[in-house]
């Protein structure tokens, strides 16, 4: 059989960003999946060697549209570890709670598109109407939709008060309601089932030895999540990662409709537990010193180097982002599937090319 | 194994309110707390500079001579920061996202 080279991307239908692959199929079959990444790169690693690192944050923040909140906090969370900062319990709780939320509308972004990708256009629309309200929450409570722009060295720009915690937990119940809706036809639906089951397997061996993150990695029955090592309020939210066997594109699926009610969970946790006080220290002085930090993005574990010298610029600022890693592990599963199945096993490892290539 | 529950929602949802918003014709209404725009106070402002310092973007320049504040609107992205680090809070956020920036012209005031 002759085997012919596809171009798939830049520029297509599925992907929100550039991302290229020659497929070589043979037949309906891929055979080999050959990427080339790097259409948006903007250097911001760079960026950090002039960029103030208190202002730094805004530029850490602005790494990717979708995750800036955990971007942003992950790098405050490195800078306060190498200047010894304690951000005030409050701060912590706030953060905890901006988090679950931009990994709630991260999700449903994702459940989403995953829906317009295979031909579902209303399940779609349906799903982003709920991911509306909790940007509606998100605007509220920061001032920003997607750029939260809250997190700040030594704690947080903002506080959320009694009276807008009660009004949160009032709509979060009405989000939940929606959102069992919307997971029973994602999950149970025959077409939607007809369309991930048994696509794109990944298995646990092969997780493990690919260096899988996140849900792509759970979704194959590894059950871990940074969110265990106890950073921001996690050390008192005690977080169980939800996790499936399967390894298909339905199980990563599944693991992100869990990770759902996840985060609203920990959110009604945060809300309970939240103590009164400061939300900021006053941070005096430059850093010394090199940290590594990790931190549980809606996509996966996100590394962060930096290393500080005593200036007030970064000598060197390294982001190790959940598609990266989750790359490898996409293009073992591209071949042997159908190419009409390519679009679907893309979008399952959720692809966020901003974050990768910075 | 779920039958027609994708039916039932169409179904209710057509004969609801759209969630959608007519835009133009009905404008959004501002969140209060949003960083919408940057609305700058000529009266208490003391041309300290402070401003121009820490904008992450560059977007601000003052000139204490000639007592201008000026700013480029496209390269502004609203963090707010000049509004925290202002001495005489002649800086703050409106909350309205309807102006948008056209030119490349610096806004002087």
């Amino acid at each position: 059989m002759a085997r012919t080279v596809i171009p798939f991307g830049p520029q297509h239908p599925v992907l929100p960003e550039p991302v290229h692959l020659d497929l070589v199929v043979e037949d309906e079959k891929v055979i080999e999946a050959r990427p080339s990444i790097g259409f948006v790169h903007r250097g911001l690693e760079k960026l950090a060697e002039t960029k103030d690192f208190i202002e730094f944050v805004y530029v850490a923040e602005r790494i990717c549209g979708i995750c800036s909140f955990i971007h942003g906090q992950t790098y405050c969370q490195a800078i306060e570890t190498i200047m010894n900062i304690a951000v005030p319990p409050r701060a912590v709780y706030l953060r905890t709670v901006w988090g679950e939320l931009s990994r709630l509308h991260s999700h449903l972004l994702w459940l989403g598109l995953m829906a317009d990708g295979m031909g579902f256009e209303n399940l779609f629309m349906h799903t982003w109407r709920v991911r509306e309200k909790i940007l509606a929450i998100i605007e509220a409570t920061t001032g920003g939709r997607v750029i939260f722009g809250s997190c700040k060295v030594g704690g947080v720009r903002r506080d959320i008060d009694a009276a807008a915690i009660t009004r949160i937990l009032g709509e979060l119940n009405e989000i939940e309601k929606d959102m069992r809706g919307l997971t029973k036809i994602l999950l149970d639906d025959n077409s939607v089932k007809a369309r991930l089951c048994g696509v794109g397997v990944l298995t646990r061996a092969q997780a493990h030895d690919l260096g899988c993150v996140g849900p792509m990695m759970r979704a194959s029955g590894i059950a871990q999540d940074m969110r265990q090592l106890g950073y921001a309020a996690f050390n008192e939210i005690k977080v169980e990662p939800i996790t499936r066997t399967e390894g298909d594109s339905y199980a990563r699926c599944a693991v992100r409709c869990g990770e759902l009610f996840q985060s609203l969970d920990i959110i009604r946790q945060a809300f309970a537990k939240i103590p009164d006080g400061p939300v900021e220290v006053k941070v005096t002085g430059n850093p010394t010193g090199e940290t590594i930090t990790r931190t549980e993005q809606p996509r996966g574990e996100v590394v962060y180097h930096l290393k500080a010298t005593g200036t007030k610029f970064l000598q060197r600022f390294r982001v190790r982002t959940p598609t990266f890693a989750n790359l490898p592990a996409m293009l073992q599963v591209l071949p042997g599937c159908d190419l009409a199945d390519v679009p679907m096993i893309i979008l399952t490892i959720d692809p966020c090319i901003s974050c990768t290539e910075r | 194994m779920a039958y027609f529950e994708m039916t039932k929602l169409a179904l209710k949802w057509a004969m609801t309110k759209p969630a959608t918003s007519q835009y133009p014709f009905v404008p959004r209404q501002p969140v209060a707390g949003s960083r919408g725009r940057l609305v700058f106070t000529k009266d208490n402002c003391i041309y300290c500079n402070v401003c121009a310092k820490k904008c992450p973007t560059d977007a601000l320049v003052v000139n204490r001579k000639e007592k201008k504040w000026i700013i480029d609107q496209l390269r502004c992205i609203t963090c707010g920061y000049c509004v925290e680090v202002c001495p005489k809070k002649s800086l703050s956020m409106d909350t309205g996202h309807d102006r948008v920036a056209v030119t490349r012209d610096h806004e002087i005031h």
